[in-house]
């Protein structure tokens, strides 16, 4: 799909994060920007939208949801308050959103949060590593013995979503339109709208059938849970329980994806840490987090509440603002050498899963699948190496990971 | 050495837990708490520092 807004004219007051050129080349683009003196990058497309770019900034905004509502996390052509008066678009009005908890505001928030939070809880997690384990070593399996394999497509993007659909409930046979339909809603945001909404359509059809099947057949699993839960005394909507699920297939999929494929692209990009984690299986945990810090995969955003100045800009209402994360990572004012990937890197504040009240509530679960990922595939392809970058595709939007990851196997167990 | 977690800034990232499960537990919700009464056995004070400068939401807090 194109883009409906063309080339970007210059990144300080044009940006536009879903241009392929974002995610290839985002670190000397944030680089550039940072040198220009320009800590927060504006564009017009989109109905306007602020990138800010340092650790305080970002911060400041995660922890400010006075001026800062979450009701559309995912930047759009369209601005929620737009189509309010038209009901086929509208999204439920803050503080609830669309997709509670990700799109919703205090004080209704936490509720949502807590009906949510106990199924990722680590010791709920922790148990689902030997299946993750056996997933990895299957896919792994099925390469065969190709002198190329495609880290991307014939092994990251598929540990997630097995996981997901397995909690929630749905068919693991549908992970292709799973995958398809979180492209729509992170990937293809300045595509033409009409491309766009017959698959919304149909990614809420699929899912309303799903949600009638497990109320006419009820069975374990967490869209089960959630259809019994009960949100401040009343039970949950069928459309709230929608919402839900939107944001644990959306987010739970390309998010992980991401950070796994971008954890192997490091590795396919340095021979040094390559062979040290290889070496020294025991070095992962701590390797991840850093590749959670210099990689982190996912940039949220905000809309602005009311008109107001924000470190010397004027923010006007209904200004989107994204939260790049990645670009906190990198920071100099709150880390040490942060454009050096540094495995054993034993100061690690980072914050890959957000700040504040929106933690990630999948965190505990993408850590233990990116821990298992990198270790079953180093101790199955000790050695490996990129083999082109211009065959390396990267996504598009507020998601940033290899799509296509293509790495010559030079040793394998 | 005493630990603490600020419980106003937790967000249950669990950074503390992974890393010094001696010295810290967390709930369902993914709130973190002291064990022990926070006070860090011999030999687990690198552990507890760990634990502190891991916290993205910079809410522990060690007294020495």
């Amino acid at each position: 799909m194109t883009s409906v807004y063309g080339p970007v004219a210059d990144w300080q007051s044009d940006f536009d994060h879903a241009d392929p050129e974002y995610n290839r080349n985002i670190h000397a683009i944030w680089e550039d920007l940072k040198a220009a003196g320009c800590p927060i990058a504006r564009t017009e497309r989109y109905g306007g939208a602020w990138l800010p770019l340092t650790h305080e900034m970002v911060h400041e905004i995660a922890y400010d949801t006075d001026h800062f509502t979450s009701r559309t996390v995912v930047v759009g052509q369209i601005k929620p308050h737009e189509v309010d008066h038209l009901p086929e678009f509208a999204s439920p009005p803050a503080p609830i959103g669309g997709a509670p908890p990700i799109t919703s505001d205090p004080p209704f928030h936490q509720h949502a949060r807590r009906l949510l939070l106990p199924a990722f809880a680590p010791k709920k997690i922790d148990p689902l590593r030997p299946e993750i384990e056996r997933m990895c070593n299957e896919l792994i399996d099925k390469m065969g013995d190709k002198d190329a394999v495609d880290a991307a497509v014939e092994y990251s993007q598929h540990i997630p979503v097995m996981i997901i659909a397995h909690m929630l409930g749905l068919p693991l046979e549908d992970a292709d339109r799973f995958r398809s339909w979180v492209h729509l809603v992170l990937e293809s945001v300045n595509a033409p709208r009409e491309e766009r909404e017959g698959r919304f359509h149909e990614f809420n059809e699929y899912l309303e059938t799903h949600i009638r099947d497990h109320i006419e057949n009820p069975r374990e699993d967490l869209i089960n849970d959630l259809l019994n839960a009960e949100l401040m005394g009343t039970k949950l909507t069928s459309e709230m329980v929608g919402g839900m699920v939107t944001l644990i297939l959306i987010a739970g999929i390309d998010t992980t994806w991401s950070g796994i494929g971008n954890s192997i692209w490091h590795l396919a990009t340095n021979a040094v840490d390559r062979r040290r984690l290889a070496a020294n299986p025991d070095m992962i945990p701590v390797a991840v987090e850093e590749f959670l810090r210099a990689y982190a995969p996912v940039t949220m955003a905000r809309l602005v509440t009311e008109d107001h100045e924000f470190h010397g800009v004027q923010m006007k209402q209904h200004d989107w603002v994204l939260l790049p994360f990645p670009a906190a990572n990198r920071d100099p004012e709150q880390f040490e050498n942060p454009t050096e990937v540094v495995i054993d890197r034993e100061v690690n504040r980072h914050s890959a899963f957000g700040l504040g009240i929106h933690r990630c509530i999948g965190s505990n679960l993408a850590r233990l699948e990116m821990n298992v990922a990198v270790k079953v595939f180093l101790e199955r392809f000790p050695d490996f190496e990129l083999v082109t970058d211009e065959e390396t595709v990267w996504s598009t939007g507020q998601v940033r990971g290899p799509r296509r990851l293509p790495v010559r196997v030079l040793s394998r167990r | 050495m005493r630990v603490r977690v600020d419980s106003s800034k937790c967000q249950g990232h669990n950074r503390c837990y992974a890393l010094a499960p001696e010295l810290f537990d967390v709930d369902d919700l993914g709130n973190a708490s002291e064990l022990n009464d926070g006070v860090v056995p011999a030999g687990l004070e690198d552990k507890a520092r760990l634990a502190a400068a891991n916290c993205p939401e910079f809410a522990i807090i060690i007294e020495e």
